[in-house]
């Protein structure tokens, strides 16, 4: 997307210095793409699912970077392909790594480099009943990662797990319990805690409170919050919740069937946006006020979201766009371009609008 | 006022589990007008979709009990009523929509199927005409081509569309009352702004009455006339949109909306959070189910249950202080805040 990022070395790992001093993960041209097969033997590849097309961003050390869009974008492939717990198509993931102490190409490191890099990177599931194993005690469930990595004896886990449950706001004696003794927060937190045991720089929040009901998403949110501050972690905050990324971001990237249409600061992106997708999103999420809503107008779009199989030629978005202008949209695809400092934008004829 | 269409009394629907008695729904009494938006709200076990399923008495036993209360439907209680006369109240006058358009349909049969027969056993029309009938639904709820559309099957319809389908057979009896269970929550803020759009326009053509069910609260701000606020079973405030929303007088209200994150707050503040979470409904608190989280308890709340009292017009609370706190005046986020600075 732009000339500094293909600048970005070939070998898998490169010294601390070549990524500017605060940006802790670089993503270059990111692809995606599940096989589709057919036939029982041969398994010929018919087609793909085009998950993640072509998608660059950097995240700078400390901050949240918010990545929305609805189901299908595309959001929770990216931040699974970042730390590879999928393997990218294409495409390059610097990140330094503070064990390492250098910067890695998470997308092409070996073996040994990526557990490395696992000690850097975390990550929170949505689900706090299915990512949890019903049949480990919670101390177990926290020690995991420990194990894992051979941190520690025995003694100096289970303190290392007393004092996690602490930082995430439960009791040391909750250790021995297990994880159906615990309300949906209280299991959030376990998740959490479990993230934090080897002390990484970067988390993957990957819709972390949408389970939750409201008090207690306040709860986990506020916990959320104190931890950055406490620990100086990065996170990648994946949602599809416009109010929540407000609240804990200080970026915002917007996606639509595998492409980022939009990035920019967050109050940029929910004052000013430019993209007629994120328009038409901003403008779909109630406010819960009724003087408010009396006097919002909703941008309602046409039709269904195509199929990632498939997608439309030109601008993924121009068979819904209320703006799209045949002849244009449908031929050329439109790249991200920063038209303000800071503010990324994919269209062909942006515009700034307020919808909020 | 005339009479209203629909009048709960003390009802109370208990569960028993193998832990104990579930009072899911216990002793609550509210009104629904004719034409009427009335919005339920509450977290998850907070007792909402448990009174929607005893309207419908739609309540299993042994597992379930409609233990006591009324339901009075134009004035005839529905708990009394005989199981065939029940049948044509449900779906007839009074029609459900519930959350998970992917298991509310059939997956064996076509959507004109699934369309025509709700048609049918309400109403005495020959195989052709609930077929012209099932087509108009359709195209009421906007589907694209709807006589190609009645002969497929479920799974070739997107979330957006089953959900239109289950609007279209929820209205396709002109029903007085729709109550909607959740309908836009499993779907992607895009659709669902379409889908309520739709839905409320066509209620709002038919002055049919609708009572929406959500744990959100953006969502009844924005389509309901009023609001009833449940915890644990009971109900804690009931009010119009604006009074529940700008002049919130429970505690727990309170707590809910300052909770909340919202797309128009610029300033990054800190959120309110209510300490603790909901107790269970098997071992509810003794007096206020809020006290044990409420931070303005006193002695009585732990031993008196408050009832809801009226406090103005259509407004009611269920808290012993809802007269001397003045909520609206305690900035909660604000509060907070400062709260932190000095402790930091």
């Amino acid at each position: 997307m732009t000339d500094t990022m293909d600048q970005a070395a070939q070998p898998s790992s490169v010294s601390v210095g070549d990524l500017p001093a605060d940006v802790i993960m670089r993503v270059n041209h990111l692809v995606k793409e599940f096989p589709i097969r057919k036939g029982v033997f041969f398994k010929k590849q018919v087609g793909a699912v085009k998950a993640v097309t072509d998608i660059s961003f950097e995240v700078k050390s400390g901050e949240t970077l918010g990545l929305v869009g609805e189901s299908g974008c595309g959001k929770s492939t990216t931040a699974r392909s970042v730390m590879r717990l999928l393997e990218p198509t294409s495409g390059d993931v610097w990140f330094r790594s503070k064990t390492r102490n250098k910067v890695v190409n998470v997308a092409t490191a070996g073996k040994e480099e990526l557990r490395g890099v696992r000690e850097d990177i975390q990550i929170v599931f949505q689900d706090p009943y299915a990512s949890l194993n019903p049949r480990m005690t919670v101390a177990s469930i926290i020690a995991e990662p420990l194990v894992v990595h051979g941190k520690g004896d025995k003694q100096e886990r289970l303190d290392k797990v007393k004092s996690l449950l602490k930082v995430v706001g439960l009791q040391p004696e909750h250790a021995n319990r297990y994880p159906h003794e615990f309300s949906g927060g209280q299991r959030q937190r376990i998740g959490i805690a479990r993230a934090l045991a080897l002390n990484p720089s970067f988390v993957v929040l990957d819709e972390p409170v949408s389970a939750l009901d409201v008090s207690i998403q306040a709860q986990v949110l506020n916990l959320l919050d104190d931890l950055q501050s406490e620990f100086g972690l990065t996170y990648l905050f994946i949602a599809h919740d416009l109010s929540v990324v407000r609240h804990i971001s200080d970026r915002v990237a917007v996606m639509y069937l595998g492409r980022m249409v939009e990035m920019a600061d967050r109050d940029a992106l929910y004052d000013r946006p430019m993209h007629p997708y994120t328009h038409a999103l901003l403008s779909a999420v109630p406010i819960p006020d009724p003087k408010v809503e009396a006097t919002r107008e909703r941008i309602l779009l046409e039709g269904d979201i195509p199929s990632p199989i498939n997608p439309p030629s030109g601008c993924r978005f121009h068979t819904r766009c209320p703006i799209a202008q045949m002849g244009k949209c449908d031929v050329d695809e439109p790249q991200l371009l920063e038209l303000e400092p800071g503010h990324w934008v994919a269209c062909h004829f942006p515009e700034i609008k307020q919808v909020i | 006022m005339t009479q209203p269409l629909l009048r709960v009394t003390d009802l109370r629907t208990y569960f028993s589990t193998e832990e104990g008695v579930v009072r899911a729904v216990d002793g609550i009494s509210f009104d629904l007008q004719p034409g009427e938006r009335r919005g339920v709200v509450g977290e998850s076990g907070s007792g909402k979709s448990v009174t929607a399923m005893s309207i419908m008495r739609l309540i299993e036993p042994p597992a379930g009990e409609i233990v006591t209360g009324r339901i009075e439907y134009k004035g005839a209680n529905l708990l009394e009523m005989a199981e065939d006369e029940m049948q044509a109240v449900r779906g007839g006058q009074i029609a459900m929509i519930f959350q998970d358009p992917m298991t509310a349909l059939n997956p064996v049969y076509t959507i004109g199927d699934q369309l025509m027969e709700t048609i049918t056993l309400h109403q005495k029309v020959s195989k052709r005409e609930a077929r012209d009938i099932a087509m108009q639904a359709l195209a009421d709820v906007q589907i694209p081509n709807p006589v190609a559309r009645l002969e497929e099957y479920p799974h070739q319809f997107s979330g957006g569309m089953r959900q239109r389908v289950m609007i279209a057979m929820g209205l396709s009896c002109n029903p007085d009352i729709l109550i909607a269970d959740e309908p836009t929550t499993a779907l992607d803020v895009t659709t669902q702004a379409k889908i309520m759009d739709l839905m409320l326009g066509l209620a709002d053509e038919r002055n049919t009455a609708v009572l929406l069910i959500t744990h959100d609260l953006g969502v009844v701000a924005g389509f309901c006339d009023t609001i009833q606020v449940m915890y644990a079973g009971g109900i804690v405030e009931s009010g119009s949109g604006d009074e529940i929303f700008h002049n919130p007088q429970h505690p727990y209200t309170w707590g809910l909306l300052g909770s909340m994150t919202r797309l128009d707050q610029a300033q990054q503040v800190r959120l309110h959070s209510i300490a603790g979470a909901p107790p269970s409904v098997i071992d509810l608190p003794v007096g206020c189910r809020f006290r044990p989280r409420c931070e303005f308890a006193q002695d009585i709340c732990g031993r008196v249950l408050p009832p809801l009292v009226e406090t103005g017009a259509g407004r009611s609370v269920a808290c012993h202080f809802a007269e001397e706190l003045d909520l609206k005046a305690i900035d909660v986020r604000h509060r907070e805040t400062e709260a932190e600075e000095v402790i930091s």
